[in-house]
């Protein structure tokens, strides 16, 4: 039986078993691929050569008696805004079309050091910089429930190489909810962990202060299994933190939440939210509270305005780092003739490498930063992220994880939002508050809504550095909608490929 | 709120260093002003009493040992340089002739 729709951890028990090698469950997902990515676009560079040379040092590792780490031999996709060395890295831009980094992402580092097939760079909005994979250059990505519509953004191709099953591990990057919403869209479960929890090395910042890497996988374990793969301390970044990885793992095994109090954020719910995503959540909040949770409301009344201070925040610092995309020492260059200066040159190349939204970031953060505007702006933008931390804290004095739909809609067509900024800016209000507080979220599945029969994700917050806490919770709730619905949701997506 | 102007577009895309054409200028010009108009809501709350936040985490003065580490060599430096001389980026001319 093929591979391809097994967990991560089910193949990681194949392959210890000996039932299978890594080349051959690298083949597999990379025939999976070569069938339905033309349809689903999900990736950007598939590494055939690398990923099967990848498997067959793990097979023989594991044939020379070599007791190897969980992940093994497990393949997995990744998000094109970290660094692999030698292998195309374009953060969806044309600004770094041909690149190959000479270094690779601590991120990356730790993947091969636990033996895990990276198959590929999966598409993405242009430096991360959306909610749909339609501001990638190089086209958007399909979503496999429904290709005619997005699967979230920034890393929609990362949620969408697991959803058509191209891949039962992925990696994604979270500034405003980059990892969750895609999931959410999608069917599949992601992780932003607490903020300096995953090294930011190698990782193309967009805006330094949120960005954050993180695990996304089919199920809650697998997730685990991976977010303890690429978490820990690093000196290379600065604000990486300095303490021993939680139990995720453990934590996402104990299918027990008796005794936990959990609040549901008042401000996350109600008008702008659809009716099957509000059902699904009210039966997944039940199901909760069935598993023995106790449920407390809690009310964080500076959320409304995290939407509006996180479109300051973000645009000023990405408007800082991308400042370093000069045509002067990688990526692409133009109309350097000989004649023209340097800053012709930089101007030309950054008018044709930066599409749209990136362009329109880095002109409203560098507004936001400008003398006379700044305190208006920026300033209170800044002073808006301490009132947020403070609902956090308020709210985590009465609950031990907060929970809320991660997305208002379901996934929305290709095309719809495209030309509305601020709409499209709306799909992130219930994950970016999660960002601005620097704490942890998780996306999981909680059903289909009935009037599109799309899945609706379910939003899972803990304090920081616990994210333990969401793991707990995720494979409970998770087990138990198991049971109720006696399959995975994925089970239910319309097959790919099939003509 | 204060309008932002076509010509004030137009400054912010030269500081940005982006050559941007007429009708780039236009099309935003037209969506700063919406953005700006529903961004500007963080002046509502940003009361005097209520200190900024920079970062999620507090963190000051990270140091590590003050010792040399493996670094890229020069080749892998320049490797994706979109033009090289004796191992060192060429750029276009920085200064005028004068």
């Amino acid at each position: 039986m093929s591979s391809i729709f097994k967990s991560a951890s089910e193949i990681a028990n194949s392959l210890t078993a000996g039932d299978v090698t890594a080349v051959e469950v690298a083949q597999e997902h990379l025939d999976r691929i070569a069938a339905v990515d033309t349809d689903v676009h999900a990736f950007l560079h598939v590494d055939t050569a690398g990923a099967l040379a990848q498997a067959a040092a793990i097979d023989k590792r594991r044939a020379a008696g070599e007791k190897l780490p969980a992940l093994a031999g497990v393949p997995l996709a990744l998000k094109d805004v970290m660094t692999q060395e030698g292998i195309p890295t374009t953060c969806g831009s044309k600004m770094l079309e041909g690149w190959r980094p000479p270094y690779d992402s601590t991120v990356v580092a730790k993947l091969k050091a636990n033996g895990v097939v990276i198959l590929g760079k999966t598409n993405m909005d242009e430096f991360a910089m959306g909610s749909s994979t339609e501001n990638s250059a190089y086209g958007p990505t399909h979503n496999p429930w429904d290709l005619t519509r997005i699967p979230g953004g920034s890393g929609g191709g990362s949620a969408a190489a697991l959803a058509s099953f191209e891949a039962p591990l992925a990696i994604g990057t979270d500034t405003g909810g980059s990892i969750r919403q895609p999931a959410a869209v999608t069917g599949t479960v992601g992780v932003k962990p607490t903020y300096g929890a995953v090294s930011r090395y190698g990782l193309v910042a967009f805006s330094s202060s949120l960005d954050q890497a993180g695990p996304c996988a089919r199920n809650v374990l697998d997730t685990a299994l991976l977010h303890e793969a690429i978490a820990g301390y690093d000196p290379k970044d600065s604000t990486s933190i300095n303490a021993p990885v939680g139990k995720m793992v453990e934590a996402a095994k104990k299918l027990d939440v008796k005794g936990m109090k959990i609040g549901i954020v008042k401000e996350l719910s109600g008008d702008g939210y659809q009716a099957g995503v509000k059902a699904r959540f009210n039966e997944a909040i039940e199901a909760l509270v069935s598993a023995g949770a106790e449920i407390v409301e809690v009310s964080a009344p500076n959320f409304e305005y995290a939407l509006a201070a996180y479109y300051l925040i973000a645009p000023s610092e990405c408007s800082s780092n991308l400042a370093r995309f000069d045509s002067m020492r990688y990526g692409i260059r133009v109309g350097d003739d000989g004649v023209k200066s340097a800053e012709e040159v930089m101007r030309m190349t950054r008018e044709l490498g930066f599409g749209k939204e990136v362009k329109r970031r880095i002109i409203l953060g560098t507004y936001a930063l400008s003398s006379g505007y700044y305190d208006a702006y920026y300033g209170s933008a800044q002073k808006v992220r301490t009132l947020i931390k403070q609902d956090f804290d308020a709210a985590f004095a009465k609950a031990d994880v907060l929970v809320s739909p991660t997305c208002p809609t379901t996934a929305f067509k290709i095309g719809e939002k495209a030309n509305d900024p601020l709409a499209m800016y709306l799909n992130d209000i219930a994950t970016i508050p999660v960002n601005m507080a620097g704490i942890g979220g998780m996306s999981l599945p909680c059903g289909l809504a009935e009037e599109d029969g799309l899945p609706v994700g379910f939003q899972i917050m803990s304090p920081a550095m616990r994210d333990e806490l969401m793991y707990q919770v995720g494979g409970t709730l998770e087990a138990a909608l198991l049971s109720k619905w006696g399959k995975p949701l994925l089970s239910s997506a319309p097959a790919l490929g099939a003509k | 709120m204060a309008a932002i102007s076509r010509d004030e577009v137009a400054h912010l895309a030269r500081l940005a260093r982006i050559e941007m054409t007429d009708t780039e200028l236009d099309h935003l010009s037209d969506e700063m002003q919406v953005i700006l108009g529903a961004v500007a809501r963080v002046q509502e709350v940003a009361g005097a009493n209520v200190p900024p936040t920079s970062h999620p985490l507090e963190m000051k003065n990270v140091y590590r040992p003050d010792v040399v580490v493996p670094s890229l060599t020069n080749a892998q430096a320049l490797s994706g340089a979109p033009a090289q001389e004796e191992e060192r980026f060429k750029v276009p001319q920085i200064l005028g002739e004068e």
